[in-house]
């Protein structure tokens, strides 16, 4: 069988439409699971595909996310690579005892008990923004009215920043995050606009703490008596917000076209409100645009597949590809809403796997919930096939999610 | 059925609190498990099972004879 092991792959790769995975992952996961990838940059890359060695390499804790050092690969073209090699997503720790330290000080902030004790806030921030998109009138696009919106007012609550600033955490999370939208000015703009934001708002919390998480980790101590540093705190905050807005914001908008695309889907929900959460782990599941995935460096030679990969590779993840393996789940291809246990990898494997979590499924469970009471007639707008995933990178997203009720 | 976890290998993902509440826990100062029952009754253990499927970290072991 010929393995395709010299040809190189743009990646990204294509998918048929927006709500398709590319036909390529089948072919890798059965006969090519290290494939040789030119990444947007141009730099090489290899990527793993595979459910157990997707997530054996994110939960190895040898090798880091870090694309800083010698001869790692960029990502994108721009001088700054984005979100995965800024300075600042460096001043979070990304392993060992400080990364341990830095854990579970900000951890304490997202326990499934403290993001319950959020529903009824996010409830209501739900219920408003669909009163906003029921009045403009059908049809609407849910992404612009509820998806984008909503997971940074939530980030914004988090931090302690007022109301009056939401916008401008909206627009820089788009800038640091979308790789491609924006120049490499723009983005560099955005970076210290939100550093000089970051460390004022510091300031001011310093000397004023406030009932927020920011706050806290200001005036807090960790279990050795340490603080975290102001690097660290700023860090901290660009973290939050570029991993929780619109990871969150998009993952909203395919979770409500994957389901209104087969509408038996959501009517099956409509009757059964008890299929909330494992509808959620499903679509998270189901996602075939989650974005390029996760890099790790490998920093030693490492065995992948039955193949050595080299160190001083980047490795690029593909959780997405890896969610769909027939191997680990039963009709992996098949929207299955009671699916149980779902060991999908939509939020990583291992000690880094995504801090926000037990947020983001509060999140989507809310949001879904308030949708099938206020909207049970809701349906999509266009036929799926016309649905467009937007222009970015690091996650993916419909441009819009047109619908009718 | 006999549950154990190991505090070292958890992150805090809190799919475990999610999903067997009756059972699993978080501290409050660092967001790691703590189990609350370490034998829980029948009614519980297919959400047991499924917290120790889903866990990132494989921090949750079941032993299904003890």
């Amino acid at each position: 069988m010929e393995r395709d092991h010299e040809k190189v792959l743009d990646y990204p790769i294509p998918a048929p439409s927006a709500l398709e995975p590319p036909q390529e992952w089948e072919r890798l996961r059965s006969g090519c699971p290290v494939a040789r990838v030119t990444l947007p940059s141009g730099d090489e890359a290899a990527l793993v595909t595979r459910y157990e060695d997707v997530k054996r390499l994110l939960a190895d804790p040898r090798f880091s996310r870090r694309l800083t050092g010698a001869g790692a690969a960029r990502i994108a073209a721009n001088e700054s690579g984005g979100v995965f090699s800024s300075e600042m997503a460096a001043s979070v720790p990304d392993g060992g005892e400080g990364h341990r330290r830095w854990r579970r000080e900000v951890g304490t902030w997202f326990t499934a008990k403290r993001m319950t004790a959020l529903r009824p806030g996010i409830r209501d921030m739900a219920e408003g923004l669909i009163d906003g998109m029921v009045e403009a009138g059908a049809p609407a696009d849910l992404k612009a009215h509820l998806g984008f919106p909503l997971p940074v007012w939530v980030i914004c609550d988090l931090l302690g920043v007022p109301e009056s600033d939401r916008d401008r955490f909206s627009y820089w999370s788009d800038a640091l995050l979308n790789l491609t939208r924006y120049t490499e000015e723009e983005v560099s703009a955005a970076q210290e606009e939100f550093f000089a934001y970051m460390s004022g708002h510091i300031e001011r919390r310093r000397s004023d703490p406030g009932d927020d998480l920011l706050s806290a980790l200001i005036t807090g101590t960790t279990e050795d008596g340490a603080k975290l540093t102001d690097g660290e705190l700023v860090g901290t905050g660009m973290g939050l917000l570029v991993a929780g807005h619109e990871t969150t914001a998009n993952m909203i908008g395919k979770m409500v076209a994957m389901l209104l695309s087969d509408r038996s889907r959501w009517e099956r929900l409509v009757e059964d409100r008890s299929l909330v959460r494992t509808a959620v782990e499903e679509a998270l599941r189901f996602d075939a645009d989650s974005g390029i995935g996760l890099p790790r460096f490998v920093t030693e030679d490492t065995e992948v597949g039955g193949e050595t990969v080299p160190a001083g590779t980047t490795v690029m993840c593909a959780m997405a590809a890896a969610n769909r393996d027939t191997g680990e789940f039963a009709d992996a291809g098949e929207m299955v809403l009671d699916r149980a246990p779902n060991r999908h990898i939509a939020f990583g494997a291992g000690a880094h796997s995504c801090l926000g979590q037990a947020l983001a499924r509060t999140e989507l469970q809310v949001v879904l919930e308030v949708l099938l009471d206020r909207l049970p007639t809701l349906e999509l707008a266009v036929p799926a096939g016309d649905l467009e995933r937007v222009d970015g990178l690091a996650v993916g997203g419909l441009a819009t999610v047109p619908v009718r009720w | 059925m006999k549950i154990t976890v190991d505090e070292d290998k958890c992150c805090g993902a809190g799919q475990c609190v999610l999903i067997a509440p009756e059972v699993f826990d978080q501290r409050d100062e660092d967001g790691i498990v703590v189990l609350l029952d370490a034998s829980p009754g029948e009614e519980h253990h297919d959400a047991v099972r499924e917290s120790a499927q889903v866990c990132p970290t494989a921090a949750i072991t079941v032993d299904e004879d003890a």
